[in-house]
Order: C-alpha cells, then structure tokens, then sequence
C-alpha cells in the first residue's frame, strides 16, 4: 500500500512496485489528464510534477515517490487561472490537444526555476515533449508570454505588500 | 446579398420550452445521391441548430475534431447568418444514428461542404425570429435588426433578445428562401477566433478516447502478428497469467488479447507472452527489396491516368532530355494518442465510444463483427418491408488525440467490440506504442521516373511522370496537379503488389508528389540555368491563383536578396484540396551534412477565409508534419516487418528542431479551399531544393541523409 500526495490530496493506493506512476494516476486514480503516448520516456506526453520538477510519470515507478508531493495538470491551477493557461490561450496553441498537458507541465517546471527563459533554454527544456500536430512554434510564444504574465503577477503582489 | 432557394430544412420539436430548433442536412445538398439516398435524406436531418429560451445557442456538429478547429470553425459559419453573439454559442458532437448522414472526417472536407448549407441554416433562423419579433410588435420585418443574439424595434430601439423569441419563432414556417450576407458584411468569418475547446484542453478535462472510463470496465492489450501475412502458431501465457491484475488471455484472428485490471498489468503480461509466429511467405521483405521490385516494374506496360499532347513525339523532338528516378518511403501517422476503444457488448446493444475519423465506418465494423451476413440480410429485407431500423449499435465519438487519416480506418473498433463480446464485459483497449508504429496503414512506398522535355529557350515541353506504387490513388495522386504551361503531358500507373497495409496519410498522394513534382521543376530550372522563382513563375501564365500564391512567398521570403552567411533558400509550389500553397523554406548545412531549417515563409490561397488563426495553425502543423517525413523518419521493412517500434526510432521533429513559421493569407471571394492538408506537399521540396543551391546535391529520396551531404 502506497501512500501518494497528489494535487495537495493524500491518497492510498494499492499498486505493484513497478506500477509507472502514470497508470496509477490514469487506471486506479482517475486523473487522465496525463496522457499515454510512449511508455519509454520519449515523448514527454505523461508529464508531472514531483516535488516541483518536471517527470516522465510512464518511467517512474510508484516504490520510487516516497514522500515526495505530485502535482499533475489537474492540480496546476488553483482558484485563479495559471499564468500557462491565460498564455496558452491568448496563443491558441492547441491543435488536437493531446500532448498539451504534459507540454504545460513541462513549461511550467521550466518557468520555476527559470522565469525568463531565452529561446534556447525553451529548446532545451521543451524538446522532451513532443507535439505531432506541431504546435511548438506557438508554445515557444506562449512560453515567453507567461513569463510575463508571471512576472506582472509577482509585480502586483508586491504592489499589495 | 445572395438570395437563394432554401434547401430541405426541418423544424424539430423537442417539446415545450426547448426554443428553436432546426433540423439539416450537410450531405444532401453536396453529394451526388441515389434516389433511394435522397427519399432517406429528405426527412433526416444530420446537423441541428438550437436557440434555447435561455439565450445560448447549440450547434451540433457531425464532423469529428481532431486539431483541425471544426468544432469552431463549423459553428462560426451559422453565427455569421444568425448575428449571434458568439459567447452564446455551445458546439456539440452530433451522436451516430440511423436519422443522421454518413460522418466521415477527411480529406479536408469538413468546411468544403458546410460552407453553403451552415450559413443558410443561420439565415433560415434568424428570418424566423425577425418574424416572431415583427408579429410581436405589430410592424414590418424590415423595421427589426438583428446584432449580437438581439432584435432591435428600429422605431423605438426595444430589444427582444433571441431567447425570449425562440418559442414563437418556432411556430413559424421556415421560410422558403435563404439571404446570406455579402462577404463584405461579415462580423465573425474571416475573424480570427478563439478555440471553443480549447480551455478544456489545458486544462487536462477534454475526454479522449483513452479517457474514457464505464463502471466494471476491464482494460486490454492486443498484440498483433508482428510479420506481414505471418501467421501465429502456438503461444505459451503461462507467466504472463502470473501477473497480478490479469483477468484472461485469449486469441482473437491472428492476435493475442491480454485482459485485466489496469494497463499496467496487461502490458506486463504482454511483453512476458512467448509467442511462435509462422513467417514464410515474406521472412526475406525489406524495403530495398520492395524499391527493387518497384524499379524492375518500370519495364512492365502502364496505366495512363493522365495525359495531353503528344509526350513520345514531344519528347523525341526536344532540345534536351533531363531524366531523374525518386523514391518516397513508407509513413506511419504516429498520432499522439495510440489506437484505442471502449467497447460493451451487453442485452443485444453494443456501444462504443471511438476516437475515430468516421463514426460509420465504426459502426459498419462492429455490425460486420456483431452479426452475419445472413442476420444483416434478414434485417435489410425486414426494413423494406416497413420495419423500423434495428438500432442496438451506439457510437460515441471521442475527441481524437490526432487522426491525419489512421482513424479513417476502424480496426481497433473490431477488435475493442470482440474483445468486449467474449470478455461479456466493458472493456477498454489500448494499443502500445509499438503495436501504433508496426500496425499502421502507412502511406505507400513509391518508386518515380521523371522524363522532361526542354526547348531552345530551356523551358519544358514535354513531361512524363511514371509511377510504381501498391495503390493507383494513394501513389498518384496531385500528380496531374501541376499547373506549369507543358503542352506534352503523360501520368503513368504501375501497380507492384507487396503484403504492407497502405492508407490515407495527411494530403494522402499529394504528400509524395508535392515533393516530386516541385524537385523536378527546380532540376529544370537548374539545368536551363535560370532562377528556380523565376522559372516557376514564367510557366503560370494561365494560373493567376499559383502565380500569386507563389509571387507573395518570394516577396515575403526576400527571395534572391542577400542572407545571413551560410543560409539557403529553396522554393516551391502545389495545389491540392481546394487550395494553393507556396512555401520557400531558409536553410543551412553543417559540416556533419546536418540540416537546419530555419525559417518557412508560407503564403496559401485558400478562398473565403473563415477563421484566419486556425488556417495558420494548419499552416504550421502541416510544415512540421511535413518536416518530419523530410528531416527525421520513415517507416522500413526488415525481415518482413516494420522495423521501427517506438518514438525514439521512428522520431519527430522537436521543439529545437522548429523553424519559425510566418504564414501569409490571400484571402478572396471563392469557394473555401482545405487547409489541413495542402501546406503538406511543398515543404519538403522548398527544403531539398534550398539543399541543392547550398550543396549542390540533388535529394530524391527523404529523409535527408546527413552523410550524402557531406
């Protein structure tokens, strides 16, 4: 019996050792909105969070967690609407919409760590998820939008102080 | 304004305070029908448009979304004719049944043929509720204006809003004729606007497929021969059943299904399967093989799709001959999500929830596994004789996690509906990865003769385009698309059998022969020394829709202008679907032979343009789709099978890999034109032809090979 923290939610879980944490997230959780397209870590489709960093959930096995706190798309936005969204859709990224959960985790890991990321830092952290509609040119964009937005964000918090 | 004749339109009652609701027909007012279609059509409608006494407004939609915008696109067309607001408008995906027409999703179709029959369903509406609002103020009709979801009393500005008129409206007769706006008073077509679905989508909420889930429902795994007209002997599950969570493993055809509680444990089971394949017949295939077989075909006589003038006379009488053999490989369609169904068979009713490309044929192929040809026949006789349609298969249409054609095919319904039928259960089946890549329908391998036919001036005179291929469509198709002024003209068929599935992939014939075509006219232009822009454009004469496509992508490109050191270009052009695109691709080439593209610029005339952000999305998916097959992957045989099994074999262009894209929109007054497929066929060219002014090197078959460039 695991015990998984997931969106900020305890959860008990009776999964096999070797249970990726995407089909313990998809199959006994409910929380499909990461997605499975590989299964060997390629196509970064079934991105979360652990701990705050972007992870192929399809390669991680449960027994690997521990203690650590998972956050999956449906667990990015909080009350108000995520800097990632408003840019994803000021942008019109999505085409078929498939891949575009794990593509906002994966930016979102990338924004936290880095608040203004140049292209390539975009390219390095980005070219693990892979998009077969081609949206990535708009990702690109969207990306540096919300990093704006991030920023107006911290602006107006201090503003508030 | 247009005025027209109205088509068959068809007022629903829903009962007493649903409002309005119009029934129509997509298919009957754009396809040839038998008689006996027509009679079934004239009183079934497939599309509804619905004002609701509480403002909003439904669209309900018989195409399936899979990335191409039609859930937006299609209901942008009715709010148009209704001045609606668009905030009112809710879009829902239209359920399979007897009383709707045939739902198939391809070809770029989707708003070829709603563009007429949508609008003037809006139309049809709105005059309904300028009536209802007339009759309630006791004034003429031309005294009511209609803007945002409300009518205006133009005498004393009162405003009835589209919800309260709905109920009268419906008692009104639809009115006899149709009056759709002028372009130029368009407020929401040719506006770029947001995606309906889209803030679902980010938001991880938007169901596909694979996320669907019924109560008791087991999941399956299958894995299919993985040898062409192979065969399975014997199959030992006896670890495999070990795992724990797997309920059964059984045979259906030529595959082993796994069933269990979650995929994990299926897929555990799988990989621990030992399985004895028989591989006789075609253990020694391999694609070079089938290229070989394809080129020692060249001599056999051929079929003449297409053909003008007098080629052999042409040909022996020319200036100069340039010959030139290409080849184009198999391609998988790799859509991001894998196969997959949710299927129950239960009491006589199967229902199934697909993300497929054509809901009917996913109901034809559960029918064709549910019941036999005798059972079919009876039922046939049954409803002449005045029956009422058996109706106990059920479709669900999922969003599509990307189709470009895989889902046109419906093998994974079979499958889910059997699987559902012997298990006595729900069930959902998912494909691996490598059962997606190795059972594909791939677009076919095929093998090309060029033979062109030069003048004094080096301008062609002559053009002779062989073919080999295992499809007479899908291997020469848009090859007769060329609209260069070349008297002399012959498209040439052979077909070379071998055991690959072969299917419809994004722009389908077109996809090989953009590249072909558009590589073989930048060989002349070389070998008559001029300007490949240049040369191209002297031959367009009589294709002003070319002409401009092409003239604005050499003025956007700055083609022939000076660039940064290194940096290529290479143009090229093609016209398929309704629609006309030009892309010069901006490249350079390391010293590994490693091309880097960086910079497309793509004009595309596509006729009345609907939503323009949607067009460019196309644009861009469309290059890097093309990109793909150019810069990265094929599919090969070996050893009778496909040797590719997953995305780190077969790859995809990635993120540091994309070129920035800047698309250019003609926009004109004539029929909309495809966007999902036309920007595929010139990309690969405009990037082997940029190839060739930076190398020197001529690419006639894809994917480039870095070490044939260094």
């Amino acid at each position: 019996m695991y015990h998984l923290t997931i969106n900020g939610q305890k959860h008990k879980v009776d999964a096999p050792d070797d249970m990726p944490l995407l089909w313990v997230l998809r199959d006994l959780l409910s929380l499909t909105g990461t997605k499975y397209s590989c299964g060997i870590g390629e196509c970064g489709s079934c991105t979360v969070h652990i701990d705050g960093e972007a992870a192929l959930s399809c390669i991680t096995p449960i027994s690997s967690i521990g203690n650590s706190k998972i956050t999956t798309i449906e667990g990015l936005t909080s009350d108000k609407p995520h800097p990632l969204e408003k840019a994803w859709i000021a942008e019109q990224v999505t085409q078929c919409g498939y891949c575009q959960p794990g593509q906002i985790m994966a930016a979102a890991a990338l924004l936290a760590e880095n608040p203004e990321p140049t292209d390539e830092d975009i390219d390095n952290a980005m070219s693990g998820n892979l998009c077969r509609c081609g949206t990535y040119q708009r990702i690109r964009r969207a990306i540096h939008l919300a990093a704006t937005y991030y920023a107006d964000d911290k602006l107006s918090e201090k503003d508030n102080v | 304004m247009s005025k027209i004749n109205r088509r068959d339109f068809f007022k629903l009652s829903l009962g007493i305070g649903s409002g309005l609701v119009i029934g129509f027909n997509l298919q009957s007012c754009n396809t040839h029908t038998t008689n006996e279609n027509k009679l079934d059509n004239a009183f079934k409608p497939n599309a509804w448009l619905k004002i609701s006494t509480d403002n909003t407004i439904t669209i309900t939609v018989a195409e399936s979304e899979m990335g191409q915008g039609i859930m937006t696109s299609l209901p942008m067309l009715i709010a148009e004719e209704l001045d609606a607001d668009w905030s009112s408008i809710q879009v829902e995906r239209a359920p399979v049944d007897p009383a709707f027409g045939y739902q198939v999703t391809g070809g770029s179709t989707s708003v070829r043929n709603a563009w007429q029959p949508l609008r003037e369903a809006g139309s049809a509406a709105r005059s309904m509720l300028i009536s209802a609002a007339a009759l309630n103020w006791k004034i003429p009709e031309a005294q009511c204006l209609t803007e945002l979801g409300y009518i205006t009393n133009k005498l004393n500005d009162k405003k009835l809003s589209y919800g309260e008129l709905a109920e009268a409206a419906a008692q009104l007769d639809i009115p006899q004729t149709s009056i759709l706006k002028d372009p130029e008073d368009f407020k929401i077509i040719g506006k770029s606007t947001p995606l309906l679905n889209a803030p679902d989508m980010i938001k991880g909420r938007t169901i596909f497929g694979c996320d669907v889930s019924l109560p008791g429902m087991l999941i399956a795994t299958i894995t299919h021969c993985p040898f062409f007209s192979g065969k399975l002997i014997s199959f030992d599950s006896n670890d495999a059943k070990k795992i724990s969570g797997v309920e059964s493993i059984f045979q259906i055809d030529n595959s082993i299904v796994i069933v269990g509680n979650h995929y994990w444990a299926v897929k555990k089971a799988q990989d621990l399967l030992k399985i004895n394949w028989q591989n006789k017949t075609h253990n020694e295939l391999t694609s070079e093989r089938i290229f070989q077989m394809q080129n020692t075909a060249m001599q056999n006589p051929a079929d003449i799709i297409h053909e003008r003038g007098d080629i052999d006379k042409a040909l022996s009488s020319a200036e100069k001959i340039i010959t030139a053999t290409y080849q184009s490989p198999f391609q998988a369609h790799a859509t991001m999500e894998p196969m997959n169904c949710v299927a129950h068979v239960h009491d006589d009713i199967c229902e199934v929830w697909a993300p497929t490309q054509s809901p009917d044929r996913a109901k034809e192929t559960a029918s064709d596994v549910l019941y036999s040809k005798t059972e079919k026949l009876t039922e046939k006789v049954k409803q002449k004789l005045g029956a009422e349609p058996s109706n106990n298969i059920h479709i669900h249409t999922t969003f599509l996690g990307g189709g470009f054609g895989r889902r046109l095919q419906q093998d994974y319904v079979a499958e889910a509906v059997k699987i559902s039928k012997i298990t006595g259960k729900p069930i959902k089946l998912i494909w691996s990865r490598e059962e997606d890549i190795q059972h594909d329908y791939y677009r076919p391998a095929t093998s090309h003769k060029l033979e062109a036919g030069l003048n004094k001036a080096g301008k062609p005179v002559a053009w002779k385009h062989l073919v080999v291929g295992s499809s007479k469509g899908k291997s020469t198709g848009g090859a007769a698309n060329s609209a260069y002024a070349i008297d002399h003209f012959s498209l040439q068929y052979i077909q070379q059998e071998h055991p690959i599935p072969t299917g419809p992939w994004r722009s389908v014939g077109d996809s090989h022969n953009g590249f072909i075509l558009e590589s073989f006219i930048d060989e002349l232009a070389n070998a008559a020394s001029e300007d490949p822009y240049e040369y191209r454009a002297q031959l367009l004469t009589n294709a002003p829709r070319h002409k401009a496509v092409l003239d604005k992508a050499a003025e956007k490109s700055a083609w022939g202008k000076p660039l940064p050191e290194g940096h290529f270009q290479g143009i090229a052009l093609h016209n398929c679907y309704g629609s006309y695109v030009a892309q010069v691709a901006e490249i350079s080439v390391n010293k590994l032979g490693k091309v880097k593209v960086h910079r497309v610029v793509c004009v595309i005339d596509c006729g009345m343009v609907i939503n323009p952000d949607t067009i460019k999305a196309q644009m861009e998916g469309g290059i890097v789709f093309g990109l793909t097959a150019c810069l990265k992957s094929a599919i090969t045989i070996k050893n009778g099978r496909v040797a590719q099994s997953n995305l780190n074999n077969f790859q995809l262009l990635k993120m540091h890999e994309m070129p920035i894209i800047e698309t250019h929109i003609i926009s004109s007054n004539e029929a909309p034109g495809g966007v999902g497929e036309p920007p595929v066929p010139p990309i690969a060219a405009a990037v082997t032809n940029a190839v060739y002014a930076a190398t020197g090197k001529r690419i006639r078959k894809l994917p480039i090979q870095s070490d044939e460039l260094i």
